[in-house]
């Protein structure tokens, strides 16, 4: 589990001239959890392109388990639940097509389903409680069962990394805490995941890894060593927002439910 | 009138069969198209290309090839400038595309009143089905099998590219080739729908059944099967309607698609506007037992 799976070295990104992201440089294990934080335009979601290689870095170098990009896609490495926002949820799909969209690269030309990729399918769904509503068409599910099925098409897809964009923004706690514990799961099992999100509270829960970024990286390592209020202070540039007040919903429900125990 | 009578005896005339063999083909192939350009938001390129194939058309003509050939070139020549001109300048993409196929379409217009007679300007603006040449029908059947075909063979991927083109690219899906493989479709199903509708209203085959079996279904397939229903549904109708009460068969064609929209829009058990209303009512209902 000691090899380096994310392999990002002096990478710089640059849309009609102007530089989104400056000689970024990061290397991540393989399983682990880290957080990416920094504000909106701070080059979060430009980071995410380049690993999944949507655009060419000016210069620089990535490397996904020691492969480059073009054929980390080839080889269905990274997968990627995107926001909410993005999606089209009155797209006439079902659950079901949704997640074996995750198998497609494993698949023919004309995309045709085996028995493994079927199998996948059942399993991704299953692990996510989302099988009872493959039949479903997406807009009819809740904010937690969309992120399910995204999340489900992830695990089918079998990739070492996953990136996740926001993944707990309009989600319920059941959902939230589900996927958190999948999320552990994976990183058991050697896989290397990425989680951009403004929930700074739930970093210190369950990312053992934290990257801060702001049109380039200025820390990442450790949460314990590197998620001071210095550090994030220079990231949000001055104000720190709801850090220090605010707890995770997970560490109040649990709160909760101790009370209600005792 | 008799309707067996009222259905057979246009039949007698070539030209009648001619013409509703090649609507109801144009109808399958277009409807089945259009379900991509509904779901991909793409209505106004559709529109745009259709128009922009003109200059191709005439030109064609003139050089003696193919109309499909002419229409392509431009079709995804129009394209390729509305994206230059797009991310090269400051002007809104809205206005890109209406600038880039207005011009298009001029300069065809001019084309062809310095062209000999033999091409009527009307027959392509406003399809001339009634009179179609057996070279046409030729054409209109390649154009069909071409795209019918490649549909079938990239269907799974097209529609990826249409529902989440991110997720596509991350798994090696060559986006760009597919973004290509959509415009030439829409390039040359502009040129067959050209022959039976006319350029004008070519951009309604290309929308309307996808609009509308995108009301009556959840699923693509399903989807595509209904859009595919009405639209030789319309071509066919439409195409009788006008010989019996001798009018414009692209305008019957089209005339009969927007109805059938607009009993779909009204009447649809999930998405129209009645089954709305009543969720609604029922929805206001149950809040008020709730209270």
């Amino acid at each position: 589990m000691d090899a380096t799976s994310i392999d990002i070295e002096n990478v710089t990104v640059a849309y009609h001239g102007k530089v989104a992201l400056h000689s970024a440089s990061l290397q991540l294990k393989a399983g682990t959890i880290c957080g990416l934080v920094g504000m909106n335009g701070a080059g979060k979601s430009t980071l995410f392109k380049a690993i999944m290689g949507f655009v060419k870095p000016a210069s620089g170098r990535i490397l996904i388990n020691g492969l480059s990009i073009r054929r980390v896609q080839k080889s269905n490495l990274v997968a990627y639940v995107p926001q909410s926002e993005e999606v089209d949820w009155n797209f006439p799909v079902s659950v079901h097509d949704v997640v074996m969209m995750g198998r497609y690269g494993y698949m023919n030309l004309l995309r045709i389903p085996r028995s493994l990729d079927k199998q996948a399918v059942r399993e991704g769904l299953e692990r996510v409680g989302m099988w009872q509503m493959r039949d479903r068409q997406i807009g009819e599910l809740s904010g937690g069962q969309k992120k399910r099925t995204f999340f489900a098409r992830a695990l089918a897809q079998q990739g070492t990394v996953l990136l996740l964009d926001e993944p707990f923004a309009g989600v319920d706690i059941k959902t939230e805490k589900m996927m958190i514990d999948l999320l552990m799961e994976l990183r058991q099992a050697g896989h290397t995941i990425l989680i951009s999100t403004h929930d700074l509270a739930s970093i210190t829960t369950f990312c053992d890894q934290v990257v801060l970024i702001n049109r380039s990286i200025l820390a990442y390592g450790d949460t314990s060593e590197v998620f001071t209020e210095e550090n994030l202070s220079r990231t949000f540039g001055g104000s720190v927002g709801d850090f220090s007040s605010a707890k995770s919903r997970l560490t109040q429900t649990n709160l909760n439910q101790g009370q209600e125990e005792q | 009138m008799d309707l067996v009578q009222w259905f057979a005896a246009p039949l007698q005339h070539e030209f009648m069969v001619k013409a509703i063999f090649v609507s109801a083909l144009v109808g399958v192939v277009c409807s089945a198209l259009s379900c991509y350009m509904t779901l991909k938001g793409w209505a106004l390129m559709g529109d745009a290309v259709s128009h922009a194939v003109l200059p191709g058309v005439v030109l064609a003509y003139i050089l003696n090839i193919p109309f499909a050939i002419g229409a392509f070139v431009f079709g995804v020549g129009s394209v390729i400038a509305i994206g230059f001109i797009k991310s090269n300048t400051r002007i809104k993409e809205d206005t890109v595309i209406g600038l880039v196929f207005t011009g298009f379409f001029a300069f065809g217009v001019v084309l062809i009143s310095k062209t000999t007679s033999t091409v009527d300007l009307s027959h392509i603006l406003f399809g001339n089905v009634l009179g179609i040449s057996d070279s046409d029908i030729i054409q209109t059947v390649v154009i069909s099998i071409i795209t019918l075909v490649t549909l079938a063979i990239l269907r799974k991927d097209l529609v990826l590219f249409c529902f989440d083109s991110t997720h596509a690219q991350s798994i090696g899906i060559n986006i760009g080739f597919l973004y290509y493989v959509l415009l030439s479709l829409l390039s040359l199903t502009a040129v067959a729908g050209l022959q039976t509708v006319g350029i004008i209203l070519v951009v309604a085959m290309l929308v309307t059944p996808g609009a509308t079996a995108y009301l009556l279904s959840d699923r693509f397939d399903q989807m595509v099967w209904i859009a595919m229903a009405s639209g030789v549904f319309s071509s066919v109708m439409g195409t009788y309607i006008s010989y019996h009460i001798d009018g414009s068969t692209g305008g019957c064609i089209v005339v009969l698609q927007t109805l059938l929209f607009l009993v779909a829009m009204i009447f649809a058990p999930k998405h129209g506007l009645l089954a709305q209303r009543s969720k609604m009512q029922s929805n206001l209902t149950t809040e008020e037992l709730h209270k």
